[in-house]
C-alpha cells in the first residue's frame, strides 16, 4: 500500500489503513537512528522547506534531522527575519518560495487552517506542523507509535489526555488518531479548559482528576500554555497544580502498568512533578526519538513512487 | 498478470541446493567461524536461516543471522514506493565475512542495494553473494559466489520461488508475463 494523499493535514481526514502504514514504516525507520552512520539515500536530491511562523526547537529540529537523514536538503525559514516582518503575505511568501522548486513544505502557522490554505494554492506536498488550535498531526502519530511500542497495541486502550485542552493542537490530533485506531481517549481537566464542543467529539470529558485518570493504560499530560492564561481561565498556576497537576500518587489511580507522555517543553512543578517527568514510566524521550522516525516515514511515504516495487 | 508454467525445482531439489551451498561456503572460507549470514528481505530471510542451520549442523558452529531491508536504497523509489520493512542485524558486522543472501538474481540492482545498505551499517571484512537462483539479464556487473540453480529465463518470464515458511511449501516456477 502506498500513501495516496498528497499532504498531510490532520489526523481527522486520515484513513485507519493511512495510519498503520505510517506508524509501520515510523518503526522500521527508527533503526536507522541507532546505527552508527545515520543515513540512508532514499530522497537524495529532494529539498524541503520548513516555514515556522510560531517558536519551536523541537518540531522543527526533528523534522530537519529527518530530511538529513535520508539525504534530502532542508531549508529552515524564520518569518521574523524574512520578508515577512515587511509585511509580504503567506501566499506571496510560499509562490516565492515554490519558485525555487522545494518539494515539500513544512509549516506551523498561528492560524488554524493556514496549512490547508497553502496546500490549495500549490501541487506540492504540505506537512501541517501545528496550526493554531487546530492539529498537529505530526504529534499525534508520534504520540501514537510510543504508545504502540511500549503496549504492542492502540485497540481498546484507554488513554486520558489530561491539561489545557482548550487550545491544544496535541490533543485534537491524538484524539482523531487515537480513537480511529480503537483506543477510548478522555478530556480530563479544569471545566475552562475542555472545548466547549467536547460533547460532540468522540470523548469522554472528566473535570475530576481522580476520576479521569482511574485505570487508564496511557496518560497524556499536556503543557499548561501560560501564554494563553492571561485571561484568567483559571484562578492561579498553584491551585491548578493542586487539583490537576500529575503525581507519583495520583499515578496510582492508574492501570500498574501506565506510561505517561507529554509533548513538551514541560512547566516541571506545574503539569507534571519531576519524579514523574524523571521516572521510568515516562515516556518523553522517546517521543522525541519516535518524532524523527515518524517524519522521516512521512516524508518517505509522501515523496516516494505510488506504484508497486518490482522484484530484481 | 502471468501464466504458471510446471515447476523447475521441488522441494528436494532446493535441499539439496542449499546444503551444498553451504558446504561450498564453508570449503571457501576454511570454516563457519567469522561468518555472518544475511537474507535480504522478504524471501532471502529464510534462505538464510536454512543455511545457518546447515552449516551448524556441519560445522558445529552457530553462525549468527541478519534481516536486511533494502527499501531505502533502492534506485526507483520515485516511480515505485517499495514498502519499507525492518533492518534487524544483531551482530557486529565489522571485520566479519558476510554472506549475503537472496532467492533470486536478475538485474543486480537489489544486491547493489544490499551492498549499499550493508556498507552503511559497518565495514565487513568481505561480503559473499548467495542465490537459490541465478535468472541471468544482469545490468550491473555483480556475480554471485554461490549459485543453488542456473535458469536461463527471457525478459517477458517472472522466476517464482515458493518457500514453506512463507507460502508454506517448497518449489521455484517460471512464470510467463501475458502479452
Amino acid at each position: 500500500m502506498a500513501l495516496k494523499r498528497k499532504d498531510i493535514l490532520g489526523l481527522e481526514e486520515i484513513t485507519r489503513e493511512e495510519i498503520e502504514l505510517i506508524l509501520q514504516t515510523a518503526l522500521s525507520m527508527k533503526e536507522i537512528l541507532s546505527r552508527p552512520i545515520k543515513k540512508v539515500p532514499a530522497l537524495r536530491g529532494r529539498s524541503i522547506v520548513t516555514l515556522f511562523y510560531e517558536p519551536s526547537t523541537r518540531t522543527r529540529t526533528s523534522f530537519e534531522i529527518a530530511a538529513k537523514i535520508m539525504s534530502a536538503d532542508t531549508s529552515s525559514i524564520a518569518p521574523s527575519t524574512s520578508s515577512v516582518v515587511k509585511g509580504e503575505s503567506l501566499k506571496d511568501t510560499i509562490l516565492t518560495l515554490r519558485a525555487m522548486r522545494p518539494d515539500v513544505f513544512v509549516i506551523r502557522h498561528q492560524a488554524s487552517g493556514a496549512p490547508h490554505f497553502v496546500a490549495s494554492l500549490i501541487p506540492e506536498s504540505v506537512i501541517n506542523a501545528g496550526d493554531g488550535m487546530h492539529e498537529h498531526p505530526t504529534q499525534g502519530l508520534l504520540d501514537m507509535m510510543t504508545i504502540l511500542e511500549k503496549k504492542g497495541k492502540l485497540e481498546g486502550l484507554t488513554v486520558a489526555i489530561v491539561g489545557d485542552i482548550l487550545h491544544s493542537r496535541v490533543a485534537r490530533s491524538n484524539m482523531w488518531g487515537l480513537t480511529k485506531m480503537g483506543a477510548k481517549v478522555r478530556f480530563v481537566g479544569p471545566k475552562t479548559l475542555i472545548p466547549p464542543e467536547a460533547n460532540r467529539l468522540p470523548v469522554e470529558v472528566y473535570t475530576n482528576i481522580e476520576e479521569g485518570l482511574k485505570d487508564v493504560d496511557v496518560i497524556n499530560v499536556l503543557r499548561i500554555q501560560l501564554e494563553r492564561m492571561k485571561k484568567g481561565l483559571f484562578p492561579s498556576l498553584r491551585e491548578y497544580t493542586h487539583f490537576f497537576g500529575i503525581t507519583k500518587k495520583r499515578l496510582k489511580l492508574a492501570k500498574d502498568d501506565v506510561i505517561v507522555l507529554h509533548p513538551g517543553p514541560m512547566n516541571r512543578g506545574v503539569e507534571i512533578m519531576p519524579d514523574v517527568a524523571d521516572c521510568e514510566i515516562s515516556m518523553v524521550t522517546t517521543q522525541v526519538t519516535n518524532g524523527v522516525a515518524v517524519r522521516m516515514a512521512l516524508l518517505y511515504l509522501l515523496l516516494g513512487g505510488t506504484g508497486d516495487a518490482l522484484a530484481s | 498478470m502471468a501464466t504458471q508454467t510446471p515447476q523447475v525445482m521441488d522441494a528436494e531439489e532446493i535441499r539439496r541446493a542449499l546444503t551444498r551451498i553451504a558446504h561450498e561456503i564453508i570449503e571457501r572460507n576454511k570454516g563457519a567461524e567469522k561468518l555472518g549470514i544475511i537474507g535480504i528481505r522478504r524471501k532471502g530471510v529464510p534462505l538464510a536461516k536454512r543455511l545457518a542451520k546447515l552449516l551448524n549442523e556441519i560445522e558445529h558452529v552457530r553462525v549468527p543471522v541478519g534481516i536486511l531491508d533494502i527499501g531505502l536504497y533502492r534506485d526507483d523509489i520515485l516511480t515505485h514506493q517499495p514498502t519499507v520493512g525492518q533492518t534487524d542485524i544483531p551482530f557486529d558486522v565489522n571485520d566479519r565475512t558476510i554472506i549475503l543472501v537472496d532467492e533470486v538474481i536478475y538485474t543486480g540492482r537489489t544486491v547493489r542495494c544490499a551492498l549499499d545498505a550493508l556498507m552503511d551499517i559497518g565495514r565487513p571484512a568481505a561480503i559473499q553473494l548467495a542465490v537459490l537462483i541465478d535468472r541471468g539479464h544482469r545490468e550491473l556487473p555483480i556475480r554471485p559466489d554461490y549459485v543453488g540453480k542456473n535458469i536461463p529465463t527471457s525478459r517477458k518470464e517472472l522466476v517464482d520461488v515458493q518457500l514453506k515458511e512463507i507460502e508454506g511449501e517448497d518449489k521455484v516456477y517460471i512464470r510467463k508475463l501475458d502479452e
